[in-house]
């Protein structure tokens, strides 16, 4: 395979003798590379394919401008990999089906929805998140419309509506109100504070500072 | 989530061989739908294979048109300006289609391989022949429900008006494969057994005997490549979508259409539907009719009733038999700039 980068290739290679090498490692105190959940699912009588389901992977990653070097299931997504491991909570979690638009962050520049991102698929790629946002004190422009213009009664939405405007100007679809009701479309606010976050972002682009 | 295995590839070759090995390994491309399914249990994979790395997301003229790859995003092929000047309707498609966050995740193969919004393939405890071709019981360990359809005298507002089959009247979701089809596009294909070529109206099936089967891939396939041929339907071509909000809703009906002008004739008429059949529906007899008549309102009502032959209303989706016929006249319409 021309593929040899991944641990798990490598891995699935070496067939049967997979089983006797987690049960060494477990004698071993799952010390260096051996995923301790894997082990553990053995050591309690789970069948090995079972057991490798929960492996850990290593996954590179750089996080509002930080190179982070991390361990995580498969199955963990963007969203989850964020509030729940990095202590990243200004990413929401709203519906977790892509629906919402509250987990919208940055990915190489672009705006996705974090929940429906598997974490491994950002591998060496740059993430932004609502905490990234601002240079110190300094907040971004679009936040500090958002608080000119009261975008927001709850604040659960706020985030991924910041996120998705910035992107919206930076995509070039925020020439009008009603470009950018279509292009803000995949951001839901419940308070309904629609009109006054199409007027925080029609300030900021008219404004023309940099975004 | 349940737990999975996951394996990243660089090369189709390696995909090929990663999915062929062993069953129940999916090809994880933007994720949009397939982690929605995964995450409500209605698909539970035991490996993914991470296709993103694949060097398939170009766009390039060719000799005979334009090829998009597989790995393409919504955005950047709906952006794109090739595709903008020369298939407005493809472009038109795309951003009628989700939000601008999902166009920016899915592919264009993926949005190809997405699966029904059927309600009751989403729900476990509901029956589908979709998601459960044959009765599913614990000693089978697939806690994926009953099978049936539960969508034939219930809650069948969104779904088929054509093609639909005792066992499924779930529709294909997609905008975008919907101007594909009506472009008359082709699938480059690359599998275990080669590569092939598919014109893109073959891609898609009927529902039949075999409701769980969305397209005519033969196991280990993958999607390489779009090919798109030139045309003349840039200056006259309008994809109209009617849902039930402005922005960001699955189409109840949609319709591509591309005409041919010279002066007030159609030389050649390019019809699909969106939102009535479990395949991007193309209506070549309404094409045919139209061929070389003069873009009338008349002529529309004509041809839209030759679409509608055979169409059949389930209860709640009677209302698509008027809206459909409507919806084909409204683009006509706009597409031939007579509205």
């Amino acid at each position: 395979m021309a593929d040899q980068q991944h641990p798990d290739e490598s891995a699935e290679h070496s067939g049967a003798s997979r089983r006797d090498f987690l049960k060494q490692s477990s004698i071993m105190a799952a010390f260096a590379i051996t995923p301790p959940a894997a082990v553990t699912a053995v050591e309690k009588g789970l069948h090995e394919t079972i057991a490798t389901r929960f492996e850990q992977m290593p996954l590179r990653v750089t996080i509002n401008g930080a190179a982070q070097q991390l361990n995580i299931e498969p199955r963990v997504t963007l969203l989850d990999l964020l509030r729940e491991q990095l202590n990243l909570t200004g990413t929401k979690k709203g519906c977790d089906h892509g629906q919402c638009g509250a987990c919208t962050v940055h990915v190489d520049g672009t705006r996705v929805n974090a929940c429906l991102t598997l974490a491994m698929t950002t591998e060496g790629c740059k993430v932004t998140t609502i905490e990234g946002l601002a240079d110190g004190d300094q907040l971004h422009p679009m936040q500090e419309a958002f608080i000119k213009h009261d975008g927001f009664q709850c604040g659960y939405c706020t985030p991924g509506q910041i996120m998705s405007a910035v992107a919206c100007i930076r995509e070039g679809h925020a020439d009008s109100p009603d470009e950018i009701r279509e292009y803000m479309s995949g951001n839901i606010c419940r308070c309904g504070a629609y009109s006054n976050i199409v007027d925080a972002i029609m300030d900021v682009k008219q404004g023309g500072q940099k975004v | 989530m349940n737990p999975f295995q996951f394996t990243r590839v660089t090369t189709p070759k390696a995909a090929i061989s990663a999915v062929t090995k062993e069953s129940g390994t999916y090809f994880l491309a933007g994720g949009t739908n397939l982690i929605d399914l995964m995450k409500r249990e209605v698909i539970i994979p035991e490996r993914l294979v991470d296709i993103n790395k694949l060097p398939l997301a170009t766009i390039e003229k060719t000799s005979t048109g334009l090829r998009i790859g597989a790995m393409a995003k919504n955005s950047a092929v709906a952006e794109h300006e090739l595709v903008k000047k020369n298939f407005p309707l493809l472009s038109q498609a795309l951003n009628a289609g989700a939000s601008a966050q999902l166009r920016n995740m899915a592919t264009v193969g993926g949005n190809m391989m997405q699966r029904t919004r059927c309600s009751y393939f989403y729900d476990n405890s509901m029956p589908c022949n979709k998601r459960s071709p044959v009765q599913a019981g614990p000693e089978k360990g697939q806690p994926n429900g009953p099978n049936g359809c539960g969508a034939i005298g219930g809650y069948n507002r969104m779904h088929a008006i054509f093609g639909t089959s005792e066992k499924c009247i779930a529709v294909h979701p997609s905008d975008m494969c919907i101007a594909l089809v009506a472009l008359d596009a082709t699938v480059n294909v690359s599998g275990p057994k080669g590569d092939r070529t598919i014109p893109f109206v073959d891609f898609h099936r009927l529902p039949g005997d075999m409701p769980q089967k969305d397209n005519t891939l033969q196991p280990g396939e993958l999607i390489m490549s779009i090919d798109l041929p030139m045309n003349n339907f840039a200056k006259n071509s309008h994809y109209l979508k009617v849902r039930d909000r402005a922005s960001y809703a699955f189409a109840l009906v949609s319709v591509g259409a591309g005409v041919d002008m010279k002066g007030k004739t159609m030389q050649n008429v390019r019809l699909a539907m969106g939102g009535v059949a479990h395949k991007p529906w193309r209506l070549t007899e309404a094409e045919q009719f139209l061929k070389g008549k003069p873009a009338t309102e008349d002529n529309f009502k004509q041809a839209a009733a030759l679409a509608m032959k055979g169409a059949k209303g389930h209860g709640e989706n009677d209302f698509k038999l008027t809206l459909a016929p409507n919806s084909i006249v409204e683009a006509l319409k706009i597409a031939t700039k007579t509205a």
